[in-house]
């Protein structure tokens, strides 16, 4: 069982690097929809006594995760006819190349620092701190507003990976507050996208910038 | 009553949402803010009326901050009213159900003792003031939601990381993880020192975002520049006070775990480097609704750091939440009211405002000289309070470089601002047939009777109140 939870992890960081390299944003959308499926999938690996709180829990994350919020997005991103992201501030070799690098830095660091616990899942923090970076990347070196709402998203998945070492401590209605935060969240983002489409003819964030001092 | 507080409000943001007629929807925010004031009173005066489980609970931190926005939704309502009607021409749906979930959602926050749930209230707050930002449906409005919505949810993403690393300091210590607020501080001496400075830092980068501390703040000048006056009071007054309550819980927390150096430390610096961003933004601040922003900035930099000096300045800090709250109150609307009648906010067009809108413009003045700390209103008493908690705790250094910084914003925002009020109008605004009403004014005249009292009498019920919570806070 160890082996495949640690499988996933490798995946996910895996589909991080694949994220940083592409430039079709509807592939990354995918990415990110399939991160999300294998995230709201973990806890029922990852617990040995499934409780129906888990199930309901873990179905809710994999359902708006995996399908709701891509297909948001997907619409989003039809309606703003656009399909890449075209210069991003760093290229996507080397932001792929620097994402790699970080992973590895993220999981050397974490080697050194004595870390507690379950053996099972001793590459749950190195992963998610992984993923929150990449995260950060993609949010700071994207122009394009659907994409850095994808990097919010993938950092959102990391902070949801720490949370799988507190599943007891995180009761079903916080854990259900929490998605619908979420799923609120990129809701009204993904209406403000479409309003900065109609008003500036672009999502290009660039065109964001007549407040300053 | 912690139900009614909770979901009253958002019950009538329902109905808001279901009344088909524009003029009569906004009365149902005065109503909502009467029967949350007078339940809130009612929770205060009789606890045990009050509901009380280890989730939801009101203890005396809260009940300052409780009390300090109840009031500020209260006096706000009423002015909504005001200005909804002369913004008759575009539909006000959202814009009522929205105000009315965050008085909710604000609640849940203040009473709620499970961290978990504390963060979940914070971000719903977060995403239903964005409309609130939102409601000129301008391109620079779009802008401002744009960076509010972006920066806010990546700095609340934060906290939550945060949250998590407090409840896995919890398992490195060997008990049972847990968010629940009494059981961390009761357990706090055991926790994991390194995961509790970790989740220390994160809180205040997370919440320290919501609450506009520099060098968080770059969502702040933009979103308070373009939204409406009155959602400058509610982010102003509103938000900020429930991040800090939550930065206060961690303060608790840090102290029951013997850590409080190291979180002193840090708010000490964060909340004078946010004075001195204000004060390099404030000087020759053209945009006097950027300048309440820097305000802003400056005043959550006053609460932290009133908060880092800690003992005797605690007074003054839990009782500047009350006051910042109050004043921003008046400084907001007002200058809402000034921008309306110009159509600007741009201290070239802006002159005269004393012959144009005389009770508007006094009122700004006035709320110019209480927020820059002049007697005898409510902000000088908190000032000096948290001044002389410095120096009695011997924090010479942070207490001088207080007293500079405050100066230095008295001289940046009094050229600001008397610009504005003194002068003569310009020809192009004399046309503008926006003039004083009762119902735009009145509004501002109950915020500054509060901090008149507060700063001539503090009526000693809440001086006991607040000395209950500064004890409280330090676990004492």
């Amino acid at each position: 069982m160890n082996e495949f939870i640690n499988v996933l992890f490798v995946i996910i960081l895996i589909l991080n690097l694949f994220a940083l390299g592409n430039s079709r944003i509807l592939t990354i959308i995918r990415i990110v929809a399939l991160q999300g499926i294998i995230l709201g999938a973990l806890p029922l690996f990852i617990e040995h006594h499934i409780t129906i709180p888990l199930l309901i829990s873990s179905v809710a994350a994999i359902i708006l995760k995996g399908f709701v919020i891509p297909l948001i997005m997907m619409k989003a991103l039809r309606d703003a006819q656009i399909k890449r992201e075209v210069e991003p501030l760093i290229g996507l070799l080397p932001s792929t190349i620097f994402g790699g690098l970080v992973t590895a830095l993220v999981f050397f660091i974490s080697s050194q620092v004595e870390t507690t616990n379950q053996p099972e899942v001793s590459l749950l923090i190195p992963t998610s701190f992984a993923t929150i970076l990449i995260g950060f990347i993609l949010l700071i070196t994207r122009y394009k507003a659907i994409s850095q709402v994808l990097g919010y998203l993938v950092l959102e998945n990391g902070i949801y990976i720490f949370s799988l070492l507190l599943i007891e401590a995180i009761p079903m209605v916080v854990e259900m507050g929490m998605l619908l935060d979420l799923f609120v969240s990129i809701f009204i983002i993904s209406i403000i996208t479409n309003h900065i489409n109609k008003a500036f003819s672009s999502l290009d964030t660039r065109n964001l910038s007549s407040l300053k001092e | 009553m912690a139900f009614i507080l909770i979901l009253f409000p958002v019950f009538i943001a329902i109905v808001a949402l279901a009344i088909p007629s524009n003029r009569y929807r906004p009365w149902l925010l005065p109503v909502t803010a009467c029967i949350h004031t007078i339940c809130t009173f009612i929770a205060l005066k009789y606890p045990e009326w009050g509901f009380k489980t280890s989730w939801l609970t009101l203890d005396p931190v809260s009940s300052i901050v409780l009390i300090s926005i109840t009031l500020l939704f209260l006096f706000s309502s009423f002015y909504a009213v005001s200005y909804l009607k002369n913004r008759n021409e575009q539909s006000n749906r959202f814009f009522t159900a929205c105000m009315a979930t965050f008085l909710g959602l604000i609640s849940l926050m203040i009473w709620s003792h499970h961290l978990g749930l504390m963060w979940v209230a914070m971000e719903g707050t977060t995403l239903v003031t964005a409309p609130l930002i939102y409601f000129n449906h301008s391109k620079k409005s779009i802008e401002a939601t744009w960076k509010y919505l972006l920066v806010g949810s990546v700095g609340i993403a934060l906290a939550l990381l945060g949250t998590f690393f407090l409840a896995y300091s919890a398992i490195y210590a060997g008990f049972k993880p847990t968010l629940d607020f009494n059981i961390l501080l009761e357990k706090a001496p055991f926790l994991s020192k390194t995961w509790l400075r970790a989740s220390c830092i994160l809180f205040i980068v997370g919440y320290g975002t919501k609450m506009g501390l520099a060098p968080m703040h770059a969502w702040k000048p933009d979103a308070y520049g373009e939204a409406p006056g009155i959602t400058g009071v509610i982010l102003a007054g509103g938000v900020t006070s429930g991040a800090f309550l939550a930065l206060m819980r961690m303060y608790q927390i840090c102290n029951a775990a013997g850590e409080t150096v190291f979180m002193s430390r840090l708010l000490i610096f964060i909340g004078l480097f946010s004075m001195a961003t204000a004060g390099v933004f404030l000087i020759d601040q053209k945009d006097f609704k950027r300048m309440l922003a820097y305000s802003s900035v400056e005043h959550m930099g006053i609460l932290v750091l009133g908060l880092g000096i800690g003992g005797p300045a605690l007074f003054g800090t839990l009782l500047h939440i009350i006051s910042n709250g109050m004043t921003k109150g008046i400084l907001f609307l007002s200058a809402g009211n000034i921008q309306r009648s110009y159509l600007s906010k741009n201290t070239s067009q802006v002159q005269g405002a004393l012959k144009q809108l005389p009770v508007s413009a006094t009122l700004f003045l006035i709320g110019f000289l209480a927020i820059t700390g002049s007697p005898p209103f409510a902000p000088f008493i908190s000032e000096f309070s948290i001044l002389n908690g410095a120096f009695l705790s011997g924090h010479f250094i942070s207490g001088g470089l207080f007293v500079f910084f405050l100066l230095i914003i008295f001289i940046g925002m009094g050229k600001t601002v008397l610009q504005i009020v003194q002068g003569t109008v310009p020809q192009a605004s004399e046309k503008s047939n926006y003039r004083d009403t009762f119902s735009s004014t009145a509004p501002i005249f109950c915020f500054l009777i509060v901090i008149l009292i507060i700063g001539l009498f503090l009526p000693p019920p809440l001086a006991e109140m607040i000395r209950n919570a500064a004890l409280f806070l330090e676990n004492k």
